[in-house]
């Protein structure tokens, strides 16, 4: 399997993406703050949009930085711009993925980092997998991704990619909150989706989707 | 005079943080820095992690800074804010597992008699539990 996408090409197609998923949270803001207002405090939506807008105000300077100072970044403008434990926690991903990103980034190597940066998101919020969080998508993802990389093309991983973020976010919804806001809530988070798990799928859907599109000339040979 | 450690007051409502503000700073006078963060970056109900770090940086002195949060997202935004300091300042700030108002005042009094750090976040911390 050859690299992500030809070297020069990486910023292009990292644009892609992120125009690709603030497009996405600002499509969605209403359902995203319905599923919070249902379990938490109603902000999820807005939170996440303030940080879509911010991304797509600094999009022209992203694009002049190599791509991993222009994760690390995107990171921290989702760190500064959210204003709820979603900047945090999205903002220390794409930071984590800047931080290691491949120097050769075939798809292999790149699943190992979004790997690691999931793992960093877990510390991040201390919660882990089960626990109604964004987790229960990000991590079954980024590990249906890399596990189905290995044995297959870049489509095929992506769409591996993508059904574990639904089934993932599907599995939320018997699950009682422990952790974040909708925590307060207890019992009544039951039978609710987690909004955090909502974004998270919304954006790897977004990611999945430019990837498959940008990519596959050069990934599926 | 020894200084003293300073307090953060960090809540997801501005109102919430500089009412607390107010508290500790009736209690303790001039004796110890206070300061607050409270709100998104949008001026709506969240917290901001650079108005905390410029909150820790506005009272911080070699004697450190006592940080008080409410609830979920104030502490992920504090912690963040506390690693985006100097290394040098990072390890002489800590975030205290206390509830904001009682934890505050227990703190501010313990900080106003003089005590260091740790003693300052064991007092917020096991005021409660006691
Ligand atoms: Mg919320």
């Amino acid at each position: 399997m050859g690299r992500m996408s030809p070297p020069d090409g990486d910023i292009a197609v990292f644009l892609h993406c992120l125009q690709a998923v603030c497009g996405e949270l600002l499509a969605n803001e209403a359902e995203l703050s319905a599923l919070d207002r249902a379990i938490g405090d109603g902000d999820h939506g807005a939170n996440l949009c303030r940080a879509a807008h911010a991304l797509l105000e600094a999009a022209d300077d992203l694009s002049s930085l190599p791509l991993p100072k222009a994760l690390e970044r995107a990171g921290m403008l989702v760190v500064t711009s959210v204003g709820g434990a979603s900047g945090p926690l999205y903002g220390t991903m794409l930071m984590a993925l800047g931080r290691a990103w491949p120097q050769d980034a075939t798809a292999g190597a790149v699943a190992d980092v979004l790997e690691q940066a999931m793992e960093a998101v877990g510390r991040r919020g201390r919660s882990t997998v089960g626990e109604k969080t964004m987790l229960d998508v990000l991590v079954p993802a980024a590990r249906a991704f890399r596990e189905s990389v290995a044995s297959g093309s870049l489509g095929a991983a992506l769409q591996a990619m993508v059904d574990a973020a639904d089934s993932g976010l599907a599995a939320t919804r018997p699950m009682r909150a422990t952790k974040g806001r909708a925590a307060y809530v207890g019992e009544r988070s039951i039978g609710h989706l987690d909004p955090g798990a909502a974004s998270a799928r919304l954006c790897l859907r977004a990611v999945a989707r430019v990837l498959c599109e940008s990519g596959s000339k050069e990934l599926r040979s | 005079m020894k200084t003293r450690v300073g307090l953060v007051i960090v809540s997801h409502s501005s109102d919430v943080a500089r009412g607390v503000a107010d508290m500790v700073r009736q209690m303790t006078g001039e004796e110890i820095a206070v300061a607050w963060a409270g709100g998104n970056p949008a001026g709506g109900l969240g917290t901001d992690v650079k108005k905390i770090v410029a909150a820790i940086e506005s009272v911080w002195s070699p004697a450190g800074v006592a940080v008080f949060v409410d609830l979920g997202g104030a502490e992920t935004n504090s912690e963040m804010a506390v690693e985006m300091l100097d290394a040098s300042k990072r390890e002489r700030v800590v975030i205290c597992n206390a509830p904001l108002v009682e934890g505050a005042i227990v703190g501010a009094a313990e900080a106003a008699s003089g005590s260091d750090l740790q003693h300052v976040r064991k007092a917020a911390e096991e005021f409660l539990r006691t």
